[in-house]
């Protein structure tokens, strides 16, 4: 073993205290240090923090920004999700392929350049993008693609391929990025200006119980999807035993078609802080944690900039706010690519140090989290909601949205239409109404509610976006005349089957079986009876899986066999002759007649 | 009424599920006056020159005359029972499966630590089928109307499925013949 690669490896390991539970910083810089964590740098980073080497090598196998083959210098990582896809991406992605002399996957045989696809990276309002390393590069098409590998070629380095800053802080000194915001419709709530200190300061002139009850008073429901009280989560994980207790921002934005967490973050981290910040007086936290997806690394610098402002401010740290006795400091976490890590015992596994497994619920991480501890978990949006109802009080913050859904919400609209963005609408609002505003009146089809949301027809954009209806963690994806809403779902499909965890059987090998089954019928080979079979394993997988991924991954086929009835039965037909129409004896048998020279006698 | 005809074969699979129907022992004397075998192994009939009620297929597909023989059950056959897991699942031979055909090949004739084959030769005579690139379970081939598990199903499990299609009476199959661990 080369002594510079122990050593460096060593003090990488020491700089987080030799903490198994801080892997996650370890292998991701032992990642970066030497592009990849090599077999003999596992054995390292094992013997330093004290754990078993396959500990170290089942986290560096789980997370895509980590491999155990060096990769290139430069890691340029085209985003393939479907809203790139209409955007044109494979002709972008064939520019670089042609322009750099290597396929996908591949890495240049100098060892400079790796050419990889990723799913969405949170930037679908300005696709096709990519991220080079951590520089999101967006509106490629093929002369900038061929531009980027040439200047990339000649400099090496990412950050020089930014010629044009985007809108607000994305033009910070920190931030330096092409990445626009596109806001369209600033709402009351949540982007409204931010008045720094305040929401603290009428949080701690209250008892933490009152702090809670006003969360309860203002109905406040989770924004990440599953949209479960707040006030609730807050209290239960109050009422539970535990020395820590651990306030998470979960801030790994994955699910395909969503990114209004990116401008949140990049526009009012200071509302989302002083969330966590509230969040830990009421629960009796001292330590927050920010669990940052890697595809957002390119904030972390302001973030942090941010985080220091807020302790110089004495808006974190000892004694916040001058309340005596209320310590509260946050840390930010990075994710490494994972989608799976956005489910919040998969996040809390992460933050441990582990690979992002979701663990079983009972316990929930309200009564044993992050480390055992108590902990709540909320989407950045939620505590942006606290930030306000604070502010404002619970009465401003309920007077918009509906009876069961309470205040605005961020959508990320992307896709067929004229004006993609972020938009802060209130709760209740018709579908049809959101469509007008992004200009999306032709649409055919609306994924509401990303990958794992529901396909929705025309004739339901009556319905509207709240979570007793229509529930969304944010996500808008419009699909226009020309496209087809099976192809839809079977790329959402092989979205799932990708950051399946593999933990739990339904979801690991009932998706592939999906996938399979709705090919076929893809390839006009289906019958009837593939309906019913594609129904009932989607059930399958949805009652049986562990996890939220597994328990939604089917619906996208579930709401398209649904609203999207015609367009399957269009496909399959009736056959009486008994055989498989999907069987090919001609491909089955190629290999064998090619090496034996002659041809089958049963093969047409 | 003649009585109803039944057809077996074994496709990719080592005959053991059909050493299972004969375990029936006695029983057998029963079974045919029941039913008339067919085109089977049991009685080297080669050719369906009848109609079947009932086709049971042992063994998945391995080469391109499975295909061709399971078709043909198929076309002759109103009911087709996969028998066993080869059947049902591709079972051991499926392991090659993960494996390019071409590989297969020259492990079992030229690499393998045991090979003695001193021609240097792969077996190529036209009157060998062809491998598929895969082991296929029946049911990806032509649709298949029932699936008997195990491997091999026990006797009494072929019985009493048998028994209760040819008299047109739910089956009853009890846990301990389903279960297989």
């Amino acid at each position: 073993m080369s002594g510079t690669l122990e050593n460096t490896v060593k003090d990488i390991c020491r700089s987080h205290s030799n903490d198994r539970t801080r892997m996650m910083d370890i292998v991701r810089e032992v990642q970066a240090r030497f592009k990849c964590v090599s077999s003999e740098a596992m054995d390292v980073i094992a013997a330093a923090v004290g754990t078993h080497r396959v500990e170290v090598e089942s986290v560096v196998s789980f997370y895509t920004y980590l491999s155990e083959k060096p990769k290139g210098k430069v890691v340029i990582r085209l985003c393939n999700d479907i809203i790139d896809k209409m955007h044109g991406v494979e002709r972008v992605a064939q520019a670089f392929s042609d322009a750099l002399g290597i396929k996908f996957g591949e890495t240049t045989p100098d060892g400079t350049i790796s050419l990889e696809y990723t799913p969405c990276i949170g930037l679908c309002d300005q696709a096709p993008a990519a991220l080079i390393n951590d520089v999101p590069v967006t509106d490629l098409h093929r002369s900038i693609a061929r531009q980027i590998v040439a200047d990339l070629k000649k400099h090496m380095d990412p950050k020089r391929l930014v010629h044009r800053l985007g809108d607000g802080n994305n033009a910070h000194e920190l931030v330096q990025s092409m990445v626009v915001n596109n806001i369209r419709t600033e709402g009351p709530m949540v982007l409204s200006p931010v008045n720094r200190g305040e929401a603290i300061k009428q949080a701690l002139a209250i008892s933490p119980v009152e702090v809670i009850r006003a969360v309860k008073t203002a109905r406040l429901r989770g924004r990440g999807g599953a949209g479960f009280p707040t006030g609730m989560k807050w209290e239960f994980t109050r009422a539970a035993t535990g020395e820590e207790k651990y306030v998470i921002c979960n801030a790994d934005e994955g699910e395909p078609g969503t990114f209004k967490d990116r401008v949140i973050l990049t526009e009012r981290p200071d509302r989302v802080f002083a969330g966590m910040t509230i969040a830990g007086y009421a629960i009796g936290a001292k330590t927050g944690i920010v669990y940052l997806r890697g595809e957002y690394a390119y904030l972390r610098p302001y973030l942090e900039h941010v985080l220091e402002r807020r302790r110089n401010d004495g808006l974190l740290g000892q004694n916040v706010g001058g309340k005596e006795g209320f310590n509260f400091d946050i840390v930010i976490q990075m994710g490494a690519g994972a989608y799976i890590c956005g489910e919040e015992t998969a996040l809390i596994s992460s933050c441990e140090g582990l690979r992002g497994d979701p663990k079983n619920r009972p316990p929930f991480p309200a009564q044993k989290g992050y480390l055992d501890c108590p902990t709540v978990v909320n989407n950045v949006e939620t505590l942006c909601c606290v930030t306000k109802i604070l502010e404002r009080g619970p009465g401003a913050f309920n007077e918009y949205g509906s009876q069961g859904s309470a205040g605005t919400k961020l959508l990320s609209i992307s896709g067929d239409c004229k004006l993609p963005g972020v938009y802060e609408l209130p709760f209740g609002i018709k579908l049809s109404e959101v469509l007008k505003q992004a200009g999306a009146e032709d649409a055919i089809a609306v994924q509401v509610g990303g990958a794992s949301g529901a396909m929705v027809a025309p004739n339901e954009f009556e319905r509207t976006i709240c979570f007793d209806d229509l529930a969304t963690g944010g996500a808008i994806m419009v699909f226009g005349p020309e496209r087809n809403v099976l192809e839809v779902a079977d790329y959402f499909l092989d979205f799932f089957i990708e950051e399946s965890c593999g933990y739990c059987t339904p979801c690991r090998v009932g998706n592939v079986l999906l996938k399979e089954r709705l090919d076929r019928i893809l390839a006009g080979h289906g019958e009837p009876a593939d309906l019913d079979y594609l129904q009932d394993l989607g059930e399958t997988i949805k009652t049986t899986s562990r996890c939220g991924l597994g328990q939604t991954s089917p619906n996208p086929v579930l709401t398209t066999l649904k609203n999207f009835r015609s367009a399957y039965e269009a496909l399959v037909k009736e056959r009486d002759d008994g055989l498989q129409p999907s069987f090919d004896l001609s491909e089955a048998v190629g290999d064998a007649e090619q090496i034996a020279g002659h041809k089958s006698v049963h093969a047409d | 009424m003649a009585k109803p005809k039944v057809a077996t074969t074994s496709l990719c699979g080592c005959f053991g599920c059909h050493m299972s129907l004969l375990d029936i022992d006695d029983r057998i004397l029963k079974l045919v006056e029941l039913i008339e075998f067919h085109k089977s192994p049991i009685n080297d009939i080669k050719k369906f020159t009848a109609r079947c009620a009932i086709g049971l297929i042992e063994g998945g597909c391995c080469n391109d005359e499975n295909v061709h023989v399971l078709q043909d059950f198929r076309k002759n056959c109103d009911i087709l029972i996969s028998v066993g897991d080869c059947a049902i699942m591709g079972g051991i031979p499926a392991m090659r499966n993960t494996i390019p055909l071409k590989e297969c090949l020259e492990e079992a004739y030229l690499n393998g630590p045991t090979v003695y084959n001193p021609s240097g030769q792969i077996p190529n005579d036209p009157e060998i089928p062809l491998l598929l690139k895969q082991v296929y379970p029946c049911n990806e081939v032509v649709k298949i109307d029932y699936h008997l598990p195990g491997c091999p199903p026990p006797a009494d499990t072929i019985w009493e499925a048998l028994v209760a299609l040819l008299t047109d009476k739910p089956v009853d199959l009890p846990y301990e013949l389903i279960k297989y661990d």
